[in-house]
């Protein structure tokens, strides 16, 4: 109950659910690179997550407990930080803080649109029935390189995915020095460069995943 | 030196409140912050009206009662200054200074710039102590406590209690100040016996007391006159999660 309840346990949960989160989207990276060694090698690599049978689909159920854990405690949390301030000072400046900061809740919510849409266009395939093209002896599955591939072809759909990933920067970039300071592991000496190391960490995901979608935009990959 | 200070007034803890405008057309540069207001104050007297209510009582930066945001910052934004101890020379001819009070639930506005901040003495009073009997003045160094952590018990003691963290706070958390009230005792062997204890009564507290939570946005210590580091908040954290295992 204590956890669940009290400021700090919160705190604690939103950090270790957050991390999960994080360990998901470096890993989802580096599944996707396999595209820039072709075709043969991103099928290879859909077809053997699929091979692994129900373990699938218990990998999407922790998924979506830790989505909806690390959602339902942020917003909590933000509707009682709100609360605890009923009315501002006329002027407010801020010092330290920043942007990525103050919109957690905001850019956290976005990615979450983002989510359920990037799992309609790639996963359950619904939104553009054009690109999901059976593969050559394949028992019924999705040409995983064209589906990318042709999805990308097209300008909205890589500007929904540019915009959420500029999101994902921003919420990376609190995000992960966060983590440090909320499970205790911060020092005075640490504290200093967290931060940037923090944007640094957010920009290397951005630049990761934003370069797939343009490099095929732009017919460097087809 | 003149200034036009736009000044938040306000009744009581409930009245409606509102900034409004007074001229200071006498402004000595070697005036503190506080000595500028008292000549204001006279000239208010004077002319028959209300003066400005403002907290303040050792005017030398030790005792944390001053509390006033001034253009959008708790103590103005000079690093590790209190309000008494900002002086008029940072500001130029001409300039508008808006002062206005700490804003949070948990810190009820008394009258204009004067806040009710008892609810930092319930989160003491919750834990903040050691009940240990401690017998009469031990021969020194009788307790062995290393220098590492002698410092680093000054350095969380140094916290004032003025409210400045949660003033600054996004979120109106007292994270800042509950972490040096609880890092002076953890650090110490004195402060052993009750810290699981402590560390969870004196959160639970605050929340009851209705402050927010810390998202680690760091505006506390950016604020705070004494300078306490956030990682006394990594340290509460680690406390925290101490209290919580077997």
């Amino acid at each position: 109950m204590q956890l669940t309840q009290s400021s700090v346990g919160r705190k604690i949960i939103m950090a270790v659910t957050g991390a999960m989160l994080f360990a998901f989207v470096c890993v989802h990276l580096l599944g996707n690179s396999s595209l820039f060694f072709g075709s043969a090698a991103i099928n290879a690599y859909a077809q053997k997550l699929h091979s692994l049978g129900p373990v699938v689909w218990i990998f999407r159920l922790v998924m979506l407990g830790l989505f909806a854990v690390h959602i339902i405690f942020g917003v909590q949390l933000t509707l009682e930080n709100k609360a605890a301030t009923p009315d501002k000072n006329v002027q407010v400046k801020r010092l330290k803080t920043g942007f990525a900061a103050e919109t957690m809740v905001i850019s956290g919510l976005a990615l979450a649109i983002f989510v359920v849409y990037h799992l309609l266009h790639f996963t359950v395939r619904v939104t553009n029935p054009e690109i999901y093209v059976p593969i050559e002896g394949g028992k019924g599955m999705v040409d995983v390189f064209i589906m990318v591939t042709h999805g990308f072809q097209q300008l909205l759909p890589v500007m929904i995915y540019s915009i959420a990933m500029l999101l994902l920067f921003l919420h990376v970039s609190h995000g992960f020095q966060s983590l440090f300071q909320t499970i205790g592991l911060s020092n005075d000496r640490t504290l200093p460069v967290m931060g940037n190391l923090s944007k640094l960490v957010g920009a290397v995901l951005l630049v990761g995943y934003v370069s797939i979608p343009l490099l095929i935009l732009f017919g460097l990959i087809r | 030196m003149k200034l036009k200070l736009h000044v938040w007034r306000q009744k009581g803890p409930n009245a409606p409140g509102k900034l409004e405008t007074y001229e200071a057309n006498h402004v000595s540069p070697d005036q503190s912050f506080l000595e500028m207001l008292d000549e204001v104050n006279e000239d208010l007297v004077k002319a028959g009206k209300d003066p400005i209510a403002f907290d303040h009582d050792c005017r030398e930066g030790i005792c944390g009662m001053c509390s006033q945001v001034i253009n959008g910052v708790p103590h103005g934004g000079q690093v590790r200054t209190t309000v008494c101890q900002l002086h008029m020379r940072k500001f130029k001819d001409g300039d508008e200074i808006f002062i206005e009070p700490w804003k949070a639930r948990a810190f009820p506005i008394i009258k204009d710039l004067a806040v009710d901040r008892g609810a930092y003495d319930r989160i003491i009073e919750a834990g903040g102590y050691t009940s240990c009997r401690t017998g009469g003045v031990p021969d020194g160094n009788a307790v062995m406590i290393s220098k590492e952590a002698a410092d680093n018990a000054m350095d969380a003691a140094e916290c004032i209690g003025c409210g400045a963290c949660a003033a600054s706070c996004p979120n109106s958390s007292a994270m800042l100040f509950t972490s040096a009230k609880v890092s002076q005792l953890a650090v110490l062997p004195q402060g052993q016996v009750e810290a699981k204890r402590r560390v969870t009564a004196m959160l639970d507290e605050a929340k009851a007391l209705g402050f927010g939570n810390c998202t680690n946005h760091y505006e506390c210590q950016a604020a705070c006159p004494k300078g306490i580091d956030v990682k006394f908040i990594a340290k509460l954290n680690r406390e925290y999660i101490k209290a919580l295992l077997p």
